[in-house]
């Protein structure tokens, strides 16, 4: 019986809302008697309209939030084999949590501390690498939206985009053979006598946070320069008039025009490093724990998928609030962003 | 007394484009002076060499007697005030005010107490903590005024900054700028091509064109004894006649017009069969007499004057401006048409555009 109430409350929930939706906004027309805006339908044509809903709703519903909503479902549920499922025993439980934290379904003796720590350094990694990330992009950015002549622009911006061509696994493990024991960089270390053995960079976790920063970059470069390219020329100009030296213009000039970009930029960044899978799997160090490998191993090493949707789902939304307290004390709303 | 700013020989290229040739002029400390031409003739690339964006090909730019050669704009003592205003949105007003304050360390109370000052100077208190997106365009242009002033340049330099507002606001400015001057009493560097504006405000001009400097002088002399065809035609209206000098004493030249022979001051000392074109303001020309015969073709009544345009018989045009009361010609008429050879002048054909 519980597991039909669920199942009807994840088809039943999107439709509510899209109605209670629908409600407010017929309501908001009553209310405002005088204004009679022009109805979607009536400036689209019912064929536009009728496409644009459909294909929006199917891609939001059934694509995103229908599967997501099961993930919640499932991670709320038992690990059952499959005769069992909707049976008796499918009752709703915490228990998939409850190994997050203490490392057993029923004993609250011991943290999972595997576990959280890896939790942990995925959410701090993934910080320090989105910050890296804005450092070496700004530069790039800003030149590319300042300085370079068009052709130099468009050269540089063949040259970022050209390596996301090879596809990410293959990217990965180039950046493993470059910083191997015998790779081309211990070897050049060596080579000028710097080192006297080589360096154990993806050990060190080195070839992580280089290929994680790497994976993303495009990711970064390209709010940053839209947001600077959309500054007045003449305002660094009048900031450069005033006495401002350099890095001035750039920390109350730039940077506060550009914060939407930036915003958009780290956050972008910040939730493909904490969600990527294919980097830490094939550069992680012997010691590293990333969290969404765990995740990944919790569906199918461990055939465990209520508690892998559990895993997933903490996820998801350790990343979305720090998304979001991260914009509140920038005092940044989310439109902005996607401006 | 030491000039404000000199420019010694300037030149500037871009490539194989001289963009300004050979400048060399001296502003006073104090004045009010502006570069007049029409867009292109490179007078804010000479404001952009005066304020250090540019550094000149050729030539010395000196402010206050010392050479600023290697100076960048953040180490020159000008302030520039440019086309768009470029006032930072995301700061208040005060806040704009101050910015150059704040570069220098100025302390966060001495910078408001300056701003505070300052928008007083522009007519606006109680502003300081408005954003800049809440002000008018008038206020917007005095704020960045302040904003300049507030740096203590000993030189402002203003491109084109009324050129974004309407007739009205723009010649109330006009007033204020040259009010704001007096006050503060460092030397303004206005670029314009509006010679409306050039006119009322300044205390000398430079007209440039192409690059070159034509002439520098103060509003009436440009007027009334220009020294080029350019300026001739540029500042203020003028009916020119393109011809050869036939004859040419010391103060009289004839030339050899399409529309006849005709005779004006010869100013530039014209030898005979030099190219010339003749210049009678419209204001010289006098209906009813004179050696041109023409038809009138448009009447144009405006209030304290009517222009009127002629078709010459001899191939050509001329306007005259009828004060009001005088008789004003019916399109279509024929009339006689001249003016006192005192009025006309005779200048060199070189530089002049339009035959």
């Amino acid at each position: 019986m519980h597991s039909s109430v669920g199942h009807w409350l994840i088809l039943a929930l999107p439709v509510a809302v899209v109605l209670f939706y629908a409600a407010m906004a017929l309501l908001d027309r009553r209310r405002a008697p005088g204004a009679r805006p022009v109805s979607f339908v009536q400036r689209n044509g019912i064929a536009v309209s009728t496409y644009l809903v459909v294909a929006v709703g199917v891609w939001t519903v059934l694509l995103i939030v229908l599967p997501q909503l099961y993930m919640i479902d499932l991670s709320f549920r038992p690990r059952l084999p499959p005769t069992q499922m909707g049976g008796p025993n499918d009752v709703y439980t915490l228990e998939n949590y409850r190994f997050f934290l203490y490392g057993s379904t029923r004993s609250t003796a011991a943290w999972n501390t595997i576990h959280l720590k890896a939790f942990a350094l995925t959410i701090l990694a993934s910080v320090a690498i989105t910050f890296l990330n804005l450092l070496l992009c700004y530069p790039i950015a800003f030149y590319m939206a300042k300085a370079a002549s068009t052709t130099r622009m468009r050269l540089l911006m063949l040259m970022l985009i050209a390596p996301y061509w090879v596809n990410e696994i293959l990217r990965a493990f180039a950046i493993r053979v470059l910083l191997a024991s015998s790779g081309v960089v211990n070897q050049a270390l060596m080579g000028l006598g710097l080192v006297s053995e080589p360096v154990d960079f993806l050990g060190l976790d080195l070839g992580l946070y280089a290929g994680l920063s790497y994976a993303y970059l495009l990711m970064m470069v390209f709010p940053l320069y839209n947001a600077i390219e959309s500054l007045d020329r003449n305002q660094i100009e009048a900031a450069r008039d005033l006495g401002g030296p350099w890095w001035h213009i750039h920390l109350f000039v730039v940077v506060p025009h550009a914060k939407p970009g930036i915003a958009s930029g780290c956050t972008l960044v910040f939730m493909l490093t904490a969600g990527a899978l294919a980097a830490p799997q094939i550069l992680g160090g012997p010691r590293t724990l990333w969290f969404t490998p765990i995740v990944y191993d919790r569906f199918y090493q461990a055939f465990n998928w209520p508690q892998g949707a559990a895993y997933a789902f903490l996820l998801l939304v350790a990343c979305i609030v720090f998304v979001l307290a991260t914009m509140r004390v920038c005092r940044l709303s989310l439109g902005e962003i996607t401006r | 007394m030491t000039s404000a700013v000199e420019l010694d020989h300037v030149t500037v290229r871009f490539g194989a484009f001289t963009a300004v040739q050979d400048a060399t002029l001296s502003i006073e400390a104090g004045e009010f002076f502006s570069f007049l031409g029409p867009s292109g003739c490179g007078k804010t690339t000479l404001l952009r060499t005066i304020s250090g964006f540019i550094e000149p090909s050729e030539g010395q730019v000196r402010i206050g007697g010392t050479d600023m050669r290697g100076l960048g704009p953040n180490r020159r003592p000008t302030a520039l005030i440019f086309q768009n205003l470029a006032l930072f949105p995301m700061m208040s007003v005060a806040e704009n005010i101050a910015y150059g304050l704040r570069v220098r360390g100025v302390s966060r109370s001495a910078r408001r107490e300056v701003a505070e000052r300052l928008l007083d100077l522009i007519a606006l208190p109680g502003h300081a903590d408005k954003r800049v997106d809440e002000l008018s365009g008038g206020q917007k242009q005095r704020v960045a005024i302040a904003r300049a002033l507030a740096v203590e340049p000993k030189v402002l330099l203003l491109d084109e900054p009324l050129s974004a507002l309407d007739l009205k606001l723009r010649q109330h400015m006009r007033n204020e700028l040259r009010a704001i001057q007096r006050r503060v009493g460092i030397t303004f560097i206005y670029i314009t091509h509006d010679q409306g504006e050039a006119l009322a405000m300044s205390d000398r001009i430079a007209v440039m064109n192409r690059g070159v400097i034509e002439q520098v002088a103060d509003g009436r002399t440009l007027y009334e004894a220009p020294r080029t065809a350019f300026v001739a035609s540029f500042v203020g209206e003028n009916n020119a006649f393109v011809g050869t000098v036939a004859e040419a004493d010391r103060d009289r030249a004839l030339v050899t017009t399409a529309a006849g022979p005709l005779s004006g001051r010869n100013l530039r000392n014209l030898m005979r069969t030099s190219e010339a074109v003749l210049f009678v303001r419209p204001e010289a020309v006098v209906l009813g007499e004179g050696p041109l015969t023409g038809r009138a073709t448009e009447v144009a009544y405006e209030g304290i004057l009517t222009h009127a345009t002629f078709e010459l018989d001899g191939g050509g045009r001329m306007t005259a401006t009828i004060p009001r009361g005088a008789p004003v010609p019916k399109p279509g008429a024929a009339v006689r048409l001249g003016y006192d050879p005192a009025d006309a002048l005779v200048l060199p054909r070189e530089g002049f555009a339009h035959a």
